[in-house]
């Protein structure tokens, strides 16, 4: 299942990555792959800009603007003038 | 702090009493200078009668476990550590995929959300991970300097910072724990598919539990509404006279509900749109469509019904959209991006219907 193209706020530095192949571990949709030693992104319209990747990036070239996609958490948002966060439906994402 | 360490104290005089009483715990064992409570592998009834109860969101807030460390089987120093959140569903699945192994479960405080969830609020992150470890004494405890996480919790936490702080290193497990037995039978190697997020269509049947009675109350509002409206006439306000000829916009009312919240999300792939918001409202016409289709409409004037479809498609498409929360794979750009449309055109529907269905009376 695919969502919305050309959306995603993504960018990897490709000069910075030393291929140490976190990205891949972490991404829980396959965007990553490994090409001449170091990180390629394959699939960018399937990141849903979680931020693993960002985070574990021990080089520090990858940047994503990081959050939830949830429609609720952005009208909860705007309604208290928080952040967006997802705690509404603590279970829905939950799983063995 | 003081405060977490002691609710972390787990392994020496901490606060029990939620402890003795969990059927899932059995007796403790002996860790560096105390001991630590133990747990059972296999979930029992009142397991599998709490994780329904949570589908169904009854009494949810209160699924947590106490944050701390548990022994598995006969774990000791040489054991791995794993580590997870503390929402009682996300602790019942790893000490279930640990049965007839020896190992340590760190719990960490999550305000009872899951991992997923919680990692992407920073609870289940990189400060919580380093406290936890420095406040139970977890470098005493065990030989090795290892850290399985699962993958999900990787949006919180930043694995080599972990290292530079704790000594630990950190190995992220697969995505789901019921792989986790076949991970670690192959010295810790995921496949592809472990990597991987799925949404099934048995995934999102799991979760429309959730979507129908978060939004049901607001649909019984809009009908009690409804019922109540439709007593107006021209002619002045007749109760009597309400019930049925409410009976149609009750069941569009309803449909749309269950159009919106139901087979939006279920059906979520087979809508050849890749707006939520979109497919909601495809939902939404089709299920009018349908209501009309077996006379729901028949006694409406052109008007009325351009209203309710207009309010059936604003709803069902509302509804769905909310599901982006439930779905693994929608980005914050890309919701915002389809609630810019999707919203403002979801009031004009709803708001215009209302002054559709005004003008009806006058005309
Ligand atoms: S932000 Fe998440 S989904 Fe996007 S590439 Fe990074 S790890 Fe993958
Ligand atoms: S995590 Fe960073 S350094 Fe490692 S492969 Fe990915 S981009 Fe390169």
């Amino acid at each position: 299942m695919k969502y919305l193209k050309n959306v995603t706020t993504l960018k990897l530095d490709r000069d910075k990555c030393i291929g140490c192949g976190m990205c891949m571990t972490v991404c829980p949709h396959a965007v990553f792959v490994l090409r001449e030693k170091k990180a390629d992104i394959t699939d960018r319209d399937a990141c849903m800009e979680c931020g693993a990747c960002a985070g574990n990036c021990p080089a520090d070239a990858i940047a994503v603007e990081a959050g939830v996609g949830c429609a609720t958490a952005f009208i909860v948002g705007a309604i208290t003038g928080t952040e967006p966060t997802c705690d509404c439906a603590k279970g829905s994402k939950s799983r063995c | 702090m003081d405060d977490m360490a002691e609710k972390l104290d787990c392994c020496s005089n901490g606060p029990v009493d939620e402890h003795s009483s969990a059927p899932w715990l059995i007796g403790s064992i002996p860790s560096g200078q105390d001991s630590c409570p133990r747990v059972a592998t296999r979930l029992t009834w009142a397991d599998t009668l709490g994780r329904w109860k949570v589908r169904w969101a009854l009494g949810r807030d209160r699924y947590t476990v106490q944050p701390g460390l548990y022994a598995v089987g006969e774990a000791d120093s040489d054991s791995l550590v794993f580590v997870t959140a503390n929402y009682k569903m996300s602790f019942d699945c790893l000490r279930s995929a640990l049965h007839n192994r020896n190992a340590w479960i760190l719990v960490l405080d999550t305000a009872g959300i899951n991992v997923w969830c919680a990692a992407g609020k920073r609870t289940f992150g990189t400060d919580n991970l380093v406290d936890s470890v420095a406040n139970i004494n977890l470098a005493e405890r065990v030989n090795h300097r290892k850290l399985i996480l699962p993958q999900l919790g990787a949006s919180g936490i930043s694995a080599h910072i972990v290292s530079q702080r704790t000594g630990f290193k950190i190995v992220y497990g697969p995505v789901r724990s019921v792989d986790l037995p076949a991970f670690l039978d192959s010295s810790m190697k995921a496949t592809p598919q472990m990597r991987k997020v799925e949404f099934g269509m048995l995934d999102r049947l799991r979760l429309t539990p959730v979507e129908l009675v978060i939004s049901i109350k607001y649909i019984l509002f809009a009908m009690l509404v409804a019922l109540v409206a439709s007593g107006v006439s021209r002619t002045g306000y007749d109760l009597h006279a309400a019930p049925s000829r409410a009976l149609p916009a009750l069941t569009i009312l309803l449909s749309s509900w269950l159009a919106g919240a139901f087979f939006g999300p279920v059906l979520l792939p087979f809508f050849p749109v890749r707006s939520f918001a979109a497919k909601g409202a495809i939902a939404g016409l089709l299920a009018f469509a349908l209501a009309a289709g077996v006379g729901i409409t028949q006694k409406m004037t052109s008007i009325e019904t351009c209203a309710w479809a207009a309010i059936a498609i604003s709803i069902a498409s509302f509804l769905t959209m909310n599901f982006t929360g439930a779905s693994t794979f929608t980005s914050p750009s890309g919701v915002r991006k389809e609630m810019r449309v999707a919203v403002p055109a979801q009031i004009v529907g709803i708001l215009g219907g209302i002054v559709l269905l005004i003008i009806n009376l006058f005309t």
